[in-house]
């Protein structure tokens, strides 16, 4: 047999490999995270690349071209109401319908995590003062709750971008404190501290490194929901303001076109289904993808 | 024990864990360890083994947490150790072996890495050389081709592994004093004996001292040169391994000996201390043993028994502890 005579030594070892090259061996073999993943580094590099795309200006219409169909000459995708290319409208939209989507879970993420960690390692007093604080946001629906601070802030993306942000630290916070009161009882904890490591170190090194995952994880399936949510205070008016392209604007600017043209009426809301569904199959292939202990 | 060789001497120590219902976890207890001498606190559930360790590392959560009495390690007073000094104290003086090495081990990180932070934390060094020192405490643990085992997580490792891993962490910095919680109740037999090996050639090796905390008796005659034996957060019997195995003076030393399989005929019945211990949500004011023993008396039920020093370092906390008994 020549399988026996290989001497053991010689069989090369086979280096495991980190967490991380786990992950993307098991992401590779998902097609629709994939999918999803591509679609959206389409539409975040399109949004990024706009003004390189040779597109027609977003803000320029024409009174004799207002509601073009979808495939007229020289509109791919039509014209708005005022006769703007929507095939520009739409790709300058994502700049900022992304934008307001990301940002605020991205503040909301540091600011929620930090709330949140400290109040599950701190524990006693601390804990019952943020977490009350938290549960009393939770009395609002998050819609109700964003149209209620924006409304109070007045329109504009800076505004847009703070409510969101508000609506968004108190889930965060809760899911950062649930995990982290969770790994702070565990034996790595105590033993880290038998060997020397301060409170800091503790924090930072073995309560982040284990805790930051799964808050990130619940955070990117926020995004949609944070998209959809700006889109929506867009559409009522106390978002973004006109001519800013927004795909939630839009949709409100094109809601009387819906009895010409149906099709072009639907299409900023088509991109914010998208966008969203994928967001949110893209955080779910993470999520497991990640999961090594199931 | 006490005087200037002695490493660790604990002294009326009593800790009480407030809540909705207080635990009266330690009660009394005095203790006292040599240097490079390996001592067993044996002792069932809920005796206060592992409460004693841990407070010997200040690591009971001091909100909820009473502490009284005095405990001094190599002359320095525990209680009183704040901020760095704490931070050198704990795995440069003292530091702990865990009963779960599998949850011991932070799962996101290499247990190469977790060493090397262990002596970073200790020594200024750069990564390169703390990795080097970790290797070597790899090696010294005994774990076959150590090279590759530093740049695996702790859930590639088999759990005798993990524990040559947790004691090589421990052993990192070359505390004087090593604290081992039931190191190997987690781990099956064959391993367990492998262990206890390992540990009583690393003690050798240092010349620590070693704080054994277990409910096994045949693991503690294995590791020990001194066994003292918990009841209810105190200490009933202290003596050396061969005083306690042969001649041991306190009924309860006596039931926990009695109580193994060893010249057992097939069929017989096991000998087993019946009643179960107290609950401590009071503390003791007569023999907290008293109700599950066979020879107490009105005596016992009155007051806290008298602690009979019937030799140099060696104690019995009971009113028979004079009359020497017969083996069971």
């Amino acid at each position: 047999m020549a399988v026996a005579q290989t001497d053991v030594a010689e069989i090369p070892v086979q280096k495991s490999g980190g967490y991380w090259s786990g992950v993307a061996r098991r992401l590779s073999r998902d097609p629709v995270t994939l999918g999803c993943a591509a679609i959206l580094v389409a539409l975040i590099g399109s949004a990024a690349f706009a003004p390189w795309l040779g597109l027609a200006d977003p803000y320029t219409g024409s009174m004799v071209a207002r509601l073009n169909p979808i495939g007229s000459e020289g509109h791919i995708l039509g014209t708005d109401e005022q006769g703007r290319d929507m095939l520009a409208r739409l790709i300058y939209g994502g700049r900022l319908t992304l934008f307001i989507g990301l940002v605020p879970v991205i503040l909301a993420f540091f600011i929620g995590s930090f709330l949140g960690i400290t109040a599950g390692y701190v524990g006693g007093l601390l804990n019952t003062i943020i977490m009350r604080t938290v549960d009393v946001f939770f009395a609002f629906p998050s819609v109700l709750l964003a149209i209620a601070i924006s409304g109070a802030l007045g329109a504009g993306i800076v505004n847009s971008l703070v409510s969101l942000t508000i609506v968004f630290i108190p889930p965060i916070t809760r899911v950062a404190e649930a995990v982290t009161s969770g790994v702070r009882s565990l034996d790595y904890i105590d033993a880290a501290r038998a060997t020397g490591a301060s409170a800091l170190t503790v924090i930072r090194v073995h309560v982040i490194g284990n805790v930051l995952s799964p808050i990130f994880v619940y955070a990117t399936s926020l995004t949609s929901v944070c998209m959809i949510l700006a889109a929506g205070l867009s559409f009522l008016g106390i978002g973004v303001r006109p001519p800013e392209p927004e795909w939630g604007l839009m949709l409100n600017t094109l809601r009387s076109a819906i009895y010409v043209d149906p099709w072009l009426a639907a299409l900023p809301g088509v991109m914010i289904f998208v966008t969203s569904l994928c967001l949110n199959l893209l955080s779910d292939g993470v999520r497991s993808a990640m999961n090594v202990r199931d | 024990m006490s005087g200037p060789g002695s490493l660790v001497d604990i002294r009326n120590l009593s800790i009480r864990f407030r809540g909705a219902r207080d635990v009266h976890a330690i009660n009394d207890l005095t203790l006292g360890l040599a240097q490079g001498e390996t001592l067993a606190l044996l002792g069932e559930s809920g005796s206060g083994k592992s409460v004693t360790l841990k407070a010997l590392l200040r690591l009971l959560p001091p909100r909820r947490t009473d502490i009284e009495g005095t405990m001094k390690v190599n002359g320095a007073d525990v209680m009183s150790i704040t901020g760095r000094a704490l931070q050198t104290y704990r795995g440069g003086e003292v530091s702990m072996v865990f009963q779960e090495p599998g949850l011991a081990l932070d799962p996101v990180y290499t247990v190469g890495r977790q060493i090397a932070e262990a002596v970073q934390r200790k020594k200024r060094v750069s990564r390169d050389e703390a990795m080097s020192t970790a290797l070597d405490m790899l090696r010294r643990v005994r774990i076959p081709s150590p090279e590759r085992r530093l740049s695996n997580y702790p859930h590639e490792l088999s759990g005798g592994m993990l524990q040559r891993v947790m004691i090589a962490l421990a052993l990192a910095c070359r505390p004087r004093l090593l604290l081992a919680d039931e190191p190997t109740t987690a781990l099956d037999a064959t391993v367990q004996i492998q262990i206890l090996l390992l540990l009583r050639a690393l003690q050798k090796e240092f010349g620590m001292g070693v704080i054994f905390v277990t409910h096994d008796i045949g693991v503690a005659v294995e590791v020990s040169e001194r066994i003292a034996v918990m009841y209810a957060g105190q200490i009933v019997e202290e003596g050396t391994t061969h005083e306690i195995i042969k001649s041991p003076r306190h009924p309860y030393t006596r039931g926990l000996l009695a109580a193994n399989l060893h010249d057992v005929a097939r069929g017989t019945r096991l000998d087993a201390i019946p009643g179960a211990p107290p609950p401590l949500d009071v503390k003791p004011d007569a023999c907290p043993f008293a109700p599950r023993c066979p020879l107490a008396e009105a005596r016992c039920r009155a007051a806290l028994p008298p602690v009979h020093q019937i030799g140099p370092r060696r104690r019995v906390a009971c009113i028979h502890a004079d009359a020497p008994m017969e083996a069971a």
